[in-house]
């Protein structure tokens, strides 16, 4: 369902979709002020348990989108047609754990029911932070405090995830690791993700489809044809991060840099 | 401990890990050194031995301040007859009502101001002007209003005490981030379990700070009120003596306004630490 309030009047369609798409975007289109849209009329389906990244420069509208989606956009003027699940988890570059609050009363925030801490519990071990339920989150390094985000975005078992740049906070080694979890939660939990991100390679690793924003709209769509351990030596690897990159407008070009430039 | 170690050169710290020599070179130090065991109470106690000092030696006259012991036989003399006793009941009496009525308006005017846009259009304005009126000026008015009874003294405390908690917790509700809020959106939160668990522990620290400023201004504003026109309280113990001369009467009263005051801060700290254990570091 999700009608999002103020999403105007374009919104109709709320049925579950025969077609079994978990995010099916019309016409969407977002602008902050008179001068231009953010998103110009973007389309976009996602299918149950797929998981799709989102690249874009800054200011592409990645963020736009993610926040359309998740219903956080109720000032922002715009139509379209939107239709997402009843249930959406977001993660967000902070983990936006509440300081007051222990690491558990956290992931269970909101979460009606009698088993609430029992599920909170074990999804905080799932995500290796068994045993830490007591602790207060300034007690969490910066990993662990993403992996309590995902705790908590996972223990409402979401039909769709969507993921602001959930590791664009994180020293490299520990996003490695986390890319590691996050493949494993969703492959164990099979929620559509959407992974807003900057990182080409992040993107490859995760993603089974690489979506590239420009200027408000879809300007490729990719799916990543990689198998099994995804590694960076794999020149079917390399391809599609030159490609992507590309995409972007980063070329290894002299040609390039003056386009940027000019843009 | 075996065969002495070559002589480490000078400028290194070189030992195993067995051995107790610690040879460092560390720098000059500039800041302001390490802690002092029971710092806090030095000051106050050379003050007493001059005081004592004073007494003994006969520069300090009687008259002008009588000696530490005769106060301290005047304070159990009091305490016998009952009086000290009776004139504190009255004053804390005082001081708390005043502390709860102001707390619990400021509070509510807070809360008010601090969520939604329409009520801190109305209420903040007249806040701040009586922020800029200093409530012991506001005295001859409420006298007029309330009369000379208790009922002017506790009014006079609770406006003294309604700031410092209105400013602090209003600024407290200001400043929950956004961020919260709209975490809270997208897990479901109902608006009560918003309140319950994002405004109320966010607002807490301001809260608490104000209440800090407000305990001294009731001390404060406590002070003044018995001196207007009291029968009874620390206030008029201290007024009285003052027209008899009695000095050690006048210390007593000054020290237990003092010990008044530091119990009311004491337990206000213990509040913070027990509602903010989240924001103590790790030790």
């Amino acid at each position: 369902m999700a009608t999002h309030p103020g999403l105007t009047p374009a919104t109709t369609d709320h049925a579950p979709q025969p077609h079994g798409s978990a995010v099916r975007v019309r016409g969407l289109h977002r602008r902050f002020s008179e001068a231009g849209g953010v998103l110009n009329g973007l389309d976009l389906d996602i299918a149950p348990g797929e998981f799709v990244a989102l690249l874009g420069r800054s200011g592409s509208g990645k963020s736009t989108l993610l926040r359309a989606l998740a219903g956080l956009d109720r000032d922002v003027a715009g139509h379209g047609t939107i239709e997402v699940p009843t249930n959406v988890s977001v993660v967000f570059q902070d983990s936006r754990l509440l300081p007051w609050k222990r690491v558990l009363d956290n992931v269970v925030l909101g979460l009606p029911g009698r088993h609430a801490q029992v599920r909170g519990r074990t999804a905080l071990e799932e995500v290796g932070l068994g045993g830490r339920d007591r602790a207060w989150p300034h007690q969490l390094s910066g990993g662990e405090q993403q992996r309590a985000a995902l705790a908590r975005s996972l223990v409402r078992e979401p039909a769709l995830l969507l993921a602001d740049e959930p590791f664009g906070a994180l020293d490299a080694l520990t996003r490695i690791r986390m890319h590691t979890l996050l493949r494993r939660l969703c492959e164990a939990h099979r929620p559509a993700v959407l992974l807003v991100t900057h990182d080409v390679d992040e993107a490859i690793v995760l993603a089974d489809r690489v979506i590239v924003l420009d200027d408000g709209v879809v300007r490729s769509d990719l799916a990543v044809q990689l198998d099994g351990r995804r590694s960076q030596a794999d020149p079917a690897f390399a391809a599609l991060r030159t490609r992507l990159l590309a995409e972007l407008g980063v070329v290894d070009d002299a040609d390039a840099v003056r386009t940027e430039v000019a843009s | 401990m075996t065969a002495a170690p070559p002589a480490p050169p000078p400028t290194r710290a070189l030992h195993d890990g067995s051995s107790a020599v610690d040879a460092r070179v560390v720098r000059r130090r500039l800041g302001p050194g390490p802690r002092v065991p029971f710092a806090a109470l030095l000051g106050p106690v050379l003050l007493v031995v001059a005081w004592c000092v004073g007494s003994a030696t006969g520069v300090l006259d009687p008259r002008t301040l009588s000696e530490p012991w005769t106060v301290a036989s005047t304070a159990a003399d009091l305490v016998e007859s009952g009086r000290l006793q009776d004139s504190l009941v009255t004053s804390a009496v005082r001081a708390g009502l005043g502390l709860a009525l102001g707390t619990a308006v400021g509070v509510v005017l807070a809360i008010i101001a601090g969520l939604s846009r329409l009520g801190e259009a109305v209420v903040d304005g007249p806040v701040q002007i009586k922020r800029s009126i200093p409530s012991l000026a506001l005295i001859p008015l409420l006298i007029l209003w309330f009369g000379i009874g208790e009922e002017m003294k506790v009014i006079t405390i609770a406006l003294g005490v309604l700031v410092p908690v209105y400013i602090h917790t209003h600024h407290g509700l200001r400043a929950i981030e956004g961020r919260y809020a709209e975490l809270a959106e997208t897990v479901d939160l109902s608006r009560t379990a918003f309140v319950r668990s994002i405004v109320i522990p966010a607002a807490m620290p301001g809260f608490l700070l104000g209440l800090r400023f407000a305990v001294t201004s009731a001390i404060l504003a406590l002070v003044v009120v018995e001196q207007i026109n009291a029968t009874s309280g620390i206030g008029h113990m201290i007024t009285l003596a003052s027209s008899y001369g009695q000095t050690d009467v006048i210390v007593v009263g000054l020290v237990v306004y003092a010990a008044l005051g530091l119990v009311a801060d004491g337990t206000v700290r213990l509040i913070e630490r027990k509602a903010l254990t989240w924001r103590r570091t790790l030790g």
